[in-house]
């Protein structure tokens, strides 16, 4: 499983650059990112590499963070790989929260994160079902 | 534990004689010293002779904040300069600032009723008060800093601001009891949390906040995060300042020092004296100030009043935690709203802090509210769909609490201006 960090931004000017700012300034790299939206405000879903200092450092500037264990899942970086690892959970029973994809990729092909209801409960289901599931230490070093 | 036994506990009628004497007294002082009450009792066909009960209060004019803005700044003064000792002034929101002075009796006065509402509080001589409220012009500070002497407690006299630094000095000195506004309080609680500190290392056992209207569900809310007793103290400058009166641990409303001020509840519209029980505006007369007597003076607070005995022995006269201000009530299509009732309806809903401001404007004939609320980090979650499913229980709750359609907006923690005095609550942007 992998650390992810949600915040609360406010649909203001500036707001995503700032917590950029802050990432950057402390040195930490963003893997991964998808932003949830309404007309109000949104919430920022973020893999970096150092969840632990990410958490701190935007709580320290008075941001509302949580930190959300979610899987990254290897696909086949090939036309309809995405389709069948899809499938593949839907038959496996699994519900997606929600899904985004990866920067980076591995050598086998590429990642993405997604959220589910009971994530340790759903990984040798999701692995059973011929799906790899990488550890935060390989995703986080990407 | 009573700091004046003598009067504090008073059967009624005895107090109710002591009030007559009283009463006759104040009416003659300015009757025969100040210009504007000899003219307006005149106007009303009134002599000092005409007041033969307490009852016969009714038949004096009412002054309001306006006639004490006429009369800047000396201009409502009962005796010479020369007898007064210290002068005080509220902050004045729209032109000048009103002032008040004080001779040495009043001082005394002062420091006495204060000591009795310190005291109901949960201070005693072996108490260490911090006193956060600002000193200067402005009332607070200066008032409960006397009263807190008189009382023997260790008094800290810290002043307002400087958050980290009322922090370490409330655990490097033991503090006891803290003295402030309830929203800066929320905010001393907040940044405790974000330190981390342990509370262990603090001793703060009891509250005393006041000088802006605050909600039951923000006591338990306080009460609960600083692991504290807190009352509900009241007063304004132009009364006496803090200390006109305070909530004893029985939390049952607040005892109006009545050998001091005689309080009355009137319809704010009519200006008809309203009977015990019923909601409407505090009137108060000064019984005993020699300096700044006020006749009737128009508070714009709301409350109601009760004789009932108070479980605690005291037989003052209690007001029921004010509701709001008639000035900062907000009519929006036709409702009266109170930030208080706004606060209450989202410390009900969700475990948001206190922070929130109404904004009011004015969309085409029809008036809008929007109420901006600060997510605090411990409601926050990953789920869209709980923080939108938040923003419609606050909006339902406030329409079935007041029956107005209020936009309800989640904004960042901290992103509404904090005050470290008495809390801006409101914009009302409508040009009517």
């Amino acid at each position: 499983m992998i650390k992810q960090i949600s915040l609360f931004l406010e649909n203001k000017k500036g707001r995503l650059a700032h917590v950029c700012r802050i990432l950057g300034n402390e040195k930490i790299n963003i893997r991964a990112l998808s932003i949830a939206d309404t007309t109000n405000f949104g919430v920022l879903r973020l893999i970096v590499d150092n969840p632990e200092k990410a958490h701190d450092v935007l709580k320290e500037h008075n941001f509302a963070v949580s930190t959300t264990e979610v899987l990254a899942m290897e696909v086949s970086d090939t036309p309809g790989g995405l389709a069948g690892a899809l499938e593949r959970l839907d038959t496996a029973g699994i519900n997606l929260e929600y899904m985004y994809a990866f920067l980076g990729k591995t050598s086998q092909g590429a990642l993405v994160v997604i959220r589910v209801e009971n994530p340790l409960e759903a990984i040798p289901v999701i692995r059973e079902s011929g799906i790899k599931i990488l550890e935060g230490d390989q995703v986080y070093s990407l | 534990m009573y700091w004046n036994e003598h009067y504090e506990c008073m059967p009624r009628e005895q107090l109710e004689e002591v009030q007559l004497k009283r009463l006759k007294k104040v009416v003659e002082r300015v009757f025969y010293n100040v210009p504007f009450y000899r003219s307006k009792f005149q106007e009303a066909g009134l002599e000092p002779s005409d007041i033969k009960t307490v009852a016969d209060l009714q038949k004096l004019p009412f002054t309001t904040k306006q006639d004490l803005r006429d009369n800047y700044p000396f201009g409502m003064f009962a005796t010479p300069m020369t007898d007064i000792v210290r002068v005080h002034a509220s902050s004045g929101t729209t032109g000048k600032p009103t002032v008040v002075g004080y001779t040495r009796t009043d001082l005394n006065t002062w420091a006495e009723i204060i000591a009795r509402a310190l005291t109901c509080a949960g201070t005693t001589k072996d108490s260490v008060i911090q006193i956060a409220y600002g000193y200067g012009l402005f009332t607070g500070g200066l008032g409960v800093h006397y009263g807190a002497e008189r009382v023997g407690a260790s008094v800290i006299p810290i002043s307002g601001g400087n958050t980290q630094r009322q922090l370490m000095i409330m655990k490097d000195f033991g503090t006891t009891v803290l003295a402030c506004t309830p929203s800066y309080a929320v905010y001393l609680a907040e940044t405790l949390e974000k330190m981390g500190e342990d509370r262990a290392n603090f001793k703060l056992k009891y509250g005393i906040f006041g000088a802006e209207p605050w909600s039951e569900k923000m006591r338990q809310e306080l009460e609960k995060r600083l692991e504290i007793s807190a009352v509900d103290i009241y007063g304004l400058s132009e009364v006496i300042g803090p200390g006109v009166a305070c909530e004893c641990q029985e939390k049952q409303g607040l005892h109006i020092f009545d050998d001091h001020f005689i309080p009355e509840i009137i319809d704010p519209v009519t200006g008809e004296t309203l009977p015990e029980g019923e909601k409407g505006e505090l009137v108060f007369t000064t019984l005993t100030k020699e300096g700044f007597p006020v006749i009737r003076y128009r508070t714009r607070d709301l409350s109601i009043l009760t004789k009932e005995p108070c479980a605690c022995g005291r037989t003052h006269i209690r007001m029921h935690k004010v509701f709001g201000r008639t000035d900062d009530m907000l009519v929006i299509r036709g409702v009266n709203v109170f930030p208080s009732q706004i606060e209450t309806a989202i410390l009900e809903v969700g475990e948001t802090e206190p922070h929130y401001l109404l904004i009011v404007d004015r969309v085409g004939s029809l008036d809008e509210l929007e109420i901006q609320v600060e997510v605090s980090p411990k409601m926050f979650s990953d789920k869209v769909r709980g923080l939108e499913d938040l923003e419609r229980k606050i909006q339902h709750h406030i329409q079935s609490l007041l029956g107005i359609a209020a936009k309800v907006k989640l904004v960042e923690p901290h992103s509404l201006p904090r005050s470290e005095g008495k809390a801006k609550r409101i914009i009302d942007r409508r040009r009517i």
